[in-house]
């Protein structure tokens, strides 16, 4: 059974999903299933079946990007990069439950979402700037 | 902005048609003779393109600076992790099925597990001695100094290995053939350093090889040197297969096999006045260099140069050694040796500064380098520096004297213990001494057919926001607006070497020559009479077309040139090490639980001066990302060695700080142009890493009155002192 990851990286050639672990910890490959956060490295195939997903190949509607994809822009919050598209999901998902996050919740919500290179901060300042948004 | 939609290209994006996939079959055993190779039955073995030492076309050996390591073990394997064969097949899930049935049979030798049975010469496995490179620096008449000491402080310090665990996993894409040479795709900080490796892998001319960085996702210096040894790989099966070859490494691979920050320990012994002057500093400084040389005596000079820190000491004598064990070979990490020389000589201070029945702080303030005075290495400092006021806003922000206070008198009865430490520190921007000398990068700057200005350097965007800064460089040199600058990919076949991506010297030595480039081109453009002075950006565009449609190309190059006065010795280790340097005082705040042994960290203060801000967006989040980084160091990351290698090549047991872990980073800056920076800038990104673990053990010995001189300092230590 394939993983739902390899299907959408290379059936579907969405390669902006990224793998950075296999296993479940970094949350580089997170989709949003039926507007849920998700490691797609998880999922086998067979468990999506009529679900809507979503990457974020499908997150700036007509070349505009969507206000958490700005506020990453504006903020600093992509560094290298390969963690953002994951990020910028997780963010979503938690702005979709609670618009308005406080600090200790952006923290908590965005904890299986793994990032080397920003230490976090600016993350965390795009989550409070989208969220005014 | 391609980052955010998800269209930027990494390595494993890429697909090229007829692609095999490659794996590597790495040595089971530890050091030992090969004996033989069985391929396994159940495997169809004729469909796979199969590699071992044999078949490499040209010299078995990674260039670097010992060309010691092999590409590929032939007869004898040095460790734990060393490829063996490779293979390649169009079925990525067949090849991954097949590495598990290659066996290779290993006939033991013996080996070396700890750096004091290497130094001890219990066996000899590299060289005569087993030292890859040793280091004496001497600085007056330690003897005499400690002679005039009134008392003399011992300690002794360990650092642990460090994943840098960028997220985006090692990978490569080879094409290759007798016809059109090499060429190579893939993720990586130094285009050149992979280029200069393959030339005697195959025995081509140098243009018959070709290295493509594609967008990169982190490096830290994990992407400085093994790259090399997979591009060799990937080619190589590309050569005999005549297919394009893709090898990925999955997390675990890449974990377990490619490099790790070295192991170090550091014995210090400091002779004071009873006034709280420096007198003596004795300082040995020993790291664990795994199997192979790699950077290793790089990372050992650096290290040695920054291990008497900041301080004025008339008398400085440093030793030190890079040993090899049986272990995978360390190499390049963020910091390069610093962060494990300051760890020891913060702590260090702390310990004289109780010894005197002195405030660390005010210990500090009587020893710290000013303008005039000398290094360690007997450089003169020649640049303003003002440690007094950086540790005077440092200790502000922090609130450090009420937190001493309120946490001094609240330990007694509270749970919960706290406490609150600092260290200061600096970090040299650029190749050591000679070495950018050495180097001699060259950037070029064009103008393109619409008029827009392109860089051509070989430096990497590898998350630091290289492209970002030299745009905004070239845009303030050409005085014209952001938006008509472009990056050339780094491709070794259209851009210059600009020297590798390490070192914080991408700003302030690179960006300094994209500054020289765009002068000069700006002045061509001038010169020839189709721009005059002072122009908008559409008319500097209109007339750099025009000059490309009825002149020609229109280029500049920018060659590096030392500072003025810059001497240096490699025979003594004496003289001017950097050409500047960055200055810092970092303050950590922590908790302690003497229930669970866990340690938090709750605040930390990042002050420093890194000449002039050039984007404070980019230099805050290079600080905050190298202070998160630094705390895995200090309290989280420890790599597990179970028979020579890492047992927890996995990150759900090899931690990293997660966005739940970490305290606010308030990020400081005072500023202090540099005379030969772009727009006045120093080296900034390697900082971050090197007072961030000290700070911390400060705090902790202030809470708890233990001092711990380890790390990583996982709870498991704090049980063993704290239940005892």
């Amino acid at each position: 059974m394939s993983r739902l990851l390899d299907v959408l990286r290379e059936d579907l050639r969405l390669t902006g999903v990224k793998e950075g672990c296999g296993e479940g910890e970094c949350g580089a490959c997170s989709v949003l299933i039926d507007g849920e956060l998700v490691n797609s490295c998880l999922v086998p195939l067979l468990q999506v079946e009529g679900a809507s997903i979503t990457t974020i190949e499908g997150v700036a509607i007509d070349g505009k990007l969507h206000a958490v994809q700005q506020a990453f822009l504006d903020c600093g919050g992509a560094q290298c990069g390969i963690c953002t598209p994951g990020m910028i999901l997780a963010a979503m998902a938690l702005l979709d439950q609670n618009p308005h996050p406080s600090l200790e919740q952006i923290k908590e919500g965005l904890a299986g979402n793994l990032c080397r290179c920003t230490g976090y901060m600016r993350i965390f300042e795009a989550v409070v700037h989208a969220g005014r948004e | 902005m391609r980052k955010v939609t998800g269209q930027a290209q990494y390595i494993d994006d890429l697909c090229f048609p007829g692609m095999l996939y490659g794996a590597t079959v790495r040595n089971p055993a530890r050091r030992g003779k090969i004996r033989g190779i069985v391929f396994e039955p159940g495997v169809p073995w004729d469909e796979f393109t199969i590699v071992t030492a044999k078949d490499i076309p040209g010299k078995n050996y990674v260039a670097l600076i010992l060309n010691d390591q092999p590409f590929l073990a032939g007869e004898i394997t040095e460790h734990g992790e060393e490829a063996v064969v490779l293979l390649a097949h169009p079925d990525r899930y067949l090849v991954e099925e097949a590495r598990r049935r290659v066996r290779i049979d290993v006939e033991p030798l013996p080996c070396i597990d700890s750096l004091d049975d290497s130094l001890a010469k219990k066996e000899i496995i590299w060289g005569d001695d087993n030292i890859f490179k040793s280091y004496l620096m001497n600085k007056g008449d330690v003897d005499r100094g400690f002679a005039a000491a009134d008392l003399i402080v011992e300690g002794e310090y360990e650092t642990g290995a460090q994943e840098q665990l960028y997220i985006e996993n090692n990978g490569m894409i080879a094409v290759a053939n007798p016809t059109d040479g090499v060429t190579v795709w893939g993720s990586m900080q130094c285009p050149y350093y992979v280029h200069k490796a393959l030339i005697p892998l195959f025995g081509l001319p140098p243009e018959k090889i070709r290295i493509i960085q594609m967008e990169t996702g982190g490096g830290f210096g994990g992407k400085e040197e093994y790259p090399s040894m997979i591009a060799g790989h990937a080619a190589v099966l590309a050569w005999k297969s005549g297919r394009p070859v893709k090898l990925i490494y999955d997390r675990a691979e890449d974990m377990t096999a490619t490099t790790k920050r070295h192991p170090s320990r550091t014995r210090h012994r400091t002779g004071v006045t009873r006034d709280g002057k420096l007198v003596a500093m004795e300082i040995d400084f020993d790291i664990d260099g795994g199997a192979y040389a790699t950077l290793s005596a790089v990372v050992l000079s650096r290290g040695t140069i920054h291990a008497a820190g900041p301080y004025s000491c008339p008398h400085v004598r440093i030793r030190s050694r890079v040993a090899a064990t049986t272990y995978p070979p360390h190499g390049a990490f963020r910091g390069f040796g610093a962060p494990q020389s300051i760890f020891a000589l913060e702590r260090q201070m702390n310990k004289v500064a109780a010894a005197l029945n002195l405030p660390p702080e005010e210990f500090r303030r009587r020893n710290f380098l000013h303008e005039g005075q000398t290094t360690a290495t007997g450089q003169i400092i020649r640049e303003k520096v003002d440690l007094d006021d950086l540790l005077f806003r440092a200790l502000e922000q922090s609130h450090y004297y009420h937190h001493r206070e309120t946490f001094d008198r609240a330990n007694s009865t509270s749970t919960l213990k706290r406490g609150i430490g600092f260290a200061t520190f600096m970090h040299g921007a650029g190749f050591t001494g000679s070495g950018e000398v050495t180097l001699s990068s060259v950037v070029t700057v064009e103008a393109t057919a619409e008029g827009k200005v392109r860089i051509l350097a070989a430096s990497t965007e590898i998350g630091q926001g290289t492209n970002t800064i030299f745009s905004q460089i070239a845009a303030d040199a050409l005085r014209i607006d952001y938006s008509l600058i472009e990056l050339a990919q780094p491709d070794t076949a259209t851009v210059p070497n600009s020297g590798p991506t390490v070192a914080s010297r991408t700003v302030m030595v690179v960006g300094k020559l994209v500054e020289a480039a765009c002068i000069g081109l700006k002045q061509m453009l001038v010169s020839s009479g189709l721009l005059e002075q002072p122009y908008t950006s559409q008319e500097f565009a209109a007339a750099a077309a025009e000059y490309v449609h009825t002149l020609g190309p229109l280029r500049a190059s920018g060659e590096y040139k030392p500072p003025p006065n810059v001497f240096w010795n490699d025979e003594t280790y004496q003289g001017d090490a950097y050409g500047a340097y960055a200055w810092a005082v970092y303050v950590a705040m922590v908790t302690v639980d003497p229930v669970t042994y866990e340690v938090r960290v709750d605040d930390f203060v990042a002050m420093q001066e890194i000449g002039k801000v050039i984007h404070p967006v980019m230099a805050m989040g290079q600080i905050e990302g190298g202070v998160a980084q630094a705390i895995g160091f200090a309290l989280y990351e420890r790599v597990a060695w179970k028979n020579g290698r890492m047992a927890n090549g996995q990150m759900t047991n090899y931690i990293m700080p997660t966005s739940a872990d970490l305290p606010p980073i308030r990020v400081y800056f005072a500023e202090n142009p540099y005379a030969h920076g772009p727009s006045g800038a120093k080296g900034i990104g390697e900082l971050p890493m090197d007072g961030v673990a000290p700070a911390i053990l400060n705090a902790i010995e202030h809470a708890t009155g233990v001092a711990f001189n380890q790390i990583p300092l996982v709870p498991e230590l704090v049980m063993e002192a704290l239940a005892s």
